[in-house]
């Protein structure tokens, strides 16, 4: 298997047919990910990144160009690329158990028996801190923790490519500081490679190895790729004054506020 | 206590001013019998509720119970056949634009309408009012049915893409959880309908049954057995009712 060209995604448009006529959301995108590597997209809204995620994700599907992930053409959806959603998604009448148990069980149900599932949906859970958890419902439990489930419940697949849509954008700062921490013990334990929507600087630079920043719609694509060579396992703290993050970051501003201010603003 | 005094005291004075009205309206004869004399009527009736003189003469309790019967069968065959409907047209758009003009030609007809066809398919009344209940009662449900299943979120779809979860699995763990209380209010409304046909059903069938009894009492020229025949039709309702709305919070705070 190619490890430097896990992802790819090649000459790849997305027009939608609306009622007020074709729109053009993504153009002449190019992107290749190598296997491990944490990409984080960012933008303005309405420039199409959530657009290209589902694309990796097959939920929707290119107009023209290609995405093949480990040498085969992305055609649809499937569990080796799994997703967390940006409202987490969680089916309201499952407890937490059951909801990543339905996950576990499609992918591991035809090597396994049932007392492997449940010890797999129980470590996974463990893993991201909700093991106190695992009977309730949904409603019963606050974002960040629905959140948790959500990306528990991703991985719980073991899959080749985890794909995340703002995952920690309806958290609050603490709440999201601490989770983006765990994300990070995750990926580095279990070596994912993990596209990440996200709209925050910080976020971005924090986990990613490489930022891809994007143009704004309508027709928007790469603008520039910037990679963030800090090493691992970074922490929060002491990155505050490392000259190099510093630079990475005001890099990300310069291209968001300078050079595609945004829209609203223009 | 007080609260207690606040949620009962309204509706009781409510009723109270009913028969008052009731009773000024009647006071000084005619043909209308005042509460008193219903209210007499109605404890000979409920004292012994379940006596059996033949097929035309039988307790009041007999006639709800068997109107009940009718409404059980002939909804419990459209909730048969509705419900999977339902799931079908929210499912295929397809089936829903070939379907649905069908249903909106066909949903306005009054269920009375469709008697007749009933006798002269069945030959006899007792399934010609079954059919009635039937036709009445499936309308609501496949419509709300495919109204839920095409409101199930695009997000719940989308993961159930991604995990690419069996036909089966989406229905049993997506679908008709989502789907259940918009399946819940259209039974409401179909038991709610079928309650209302029947009556006028029995009253042109016959037979046994609290519409048909409250036509025999009218040929009888018994006034206050009909009007206690209207009361017990209304409390009947209202409890098939309100047991289905007990139902349906009792879904809604478990999700």
């Amino acid at each position: 298997m190619e490890k430097e060209k896990f992802v790819q995604v090649e000459k790849v448009g997305m027009t939608f047919d609306t009622k007020k006529g074709r729109f053009v959301a993504l153009r002449d995108i190019d992107l290749t990910i190598r296997q491990g590597e944490f990409i984080s997209l960012i933008g303005h809204s309405g420039c199409g990144k959530s657009t290209l995620l589902n694309l990796i994700a097959g939920l929707t599907l290119p107009t023209s160009g290609v995405l093949l992930c480990a040498n085969r053409e992305i055609a649809g959806p499937g569990p080796e690329r799994a997703v967390v959603f940006q409202n987490h998604s969680l089916l309201p009448w499952l407890t937490c158990f059951e909801n990543v148990y339905l996950a576990v069980e499609r992918v591991f149900a035809a090597n396994e028996n049932k007392v492997q599932l449940k010890e797999r949906t129980t470590k996974i859970l463990d893993m991201v801190g909700l093991a106190h958890a695992l009977h309730k419902y949904p409603g019963e439990i606050s974002g960040g923790m629905k959140q948790r489930v959500g990306i528990a419940r991703a991985l719980a697949m073991e899959p080749k490519v985890l794909l995340m849509d703002e995952p920690f954008g309806a958290l609050d700062a603490l709440t999201r500081a601490r989770l983006q921490d765990e994300l990070m013990k995750i990926c580095d334990a279990t070596k994912a490679t993990t596209v990440m929507v996200t709209h925050d600087v910080d976020e971005a630079v924090l986990l990613s190895d490489r930022i891809v920043m994007m143009t704004n719609g309508p027709a928007a694509t790469i603008g520039e790729i910037l990679s963030v060579d800090l090493p691992r396992p970074r922490e929060r703290l002491t990155l505050a004054h490392n000259p190099q993050y510093m630079d990475t970051r005001s890099a990300v501003i310069e291209f968001l506020y300078a050079k595609q201010s945004h829209p609203l603003a223009a | 206590m007080r609260a207690l005094l606040g949620a009962t005291l309204p509706p009781v004075m409510g009723l109270v001013l009913l028969i008052g009205i009731w009773q000024l309206a009647t006071m000084n004869g005619g043909s209308i019998p005042t509460p008193g004399k219903t209210w007499d009527a109605a404890v000979k009736l409920f004292a012994d509720p379940f006596y059996s003189n033949g097929p035309n003469d039988q307790g009041i309790g007999w006639n709800i119970l068997s109107s009940l019967q009718r409404v059980a069968i002939g909804f419990g065959i459209a909730a048969l056949v509705g419900i999977p409907l339902g799931f079908i047209l929210g499912r295929f758009a397809t089936m829903s634009r070939m379907i649905n003009p069908i249903i909106s030609l066909l949903r306005p007809v009054s269920p009375l309408a469709w008697l007749p066809i009933g006798l002269l398919v069945f030959k006899k009344a007792d399934p010609a009012a079954t059919w009635t209940i039937f036709i009445c009662s499936i309308w609501p449900m496949i419509m709300n049915t495919a109204q839920g299943v095409m409101r199930v979120p695009q997000d719940y779809l989308n993961v159930a893409r991604v995990l690419n979860l069996s036909e089966w699995k989406i229905v049993t763990r997506i679908l008709f959880p989502s789907v259940l209380p918009y399946m819940l209010t259209g039974i409401r409304l179909s038991i709610g309908t079928a309650w209302l046909v029947i009556v006028a059903a029995e009253m042109l069938t016959g037979g046994v049954g609290i519409g048909f009894w409250v036509w025999d009492e009218w040929n009888n020229l018994k006034v206050e057995h009909i009007i206690v025949a209207i009361f017990v039709i209304g409390i009947v309702g209202l409890i098939l009712e309100q047991t289905l709305l007990f139902l349906a919070k009792r879904l809604h705070t478990e999700g």
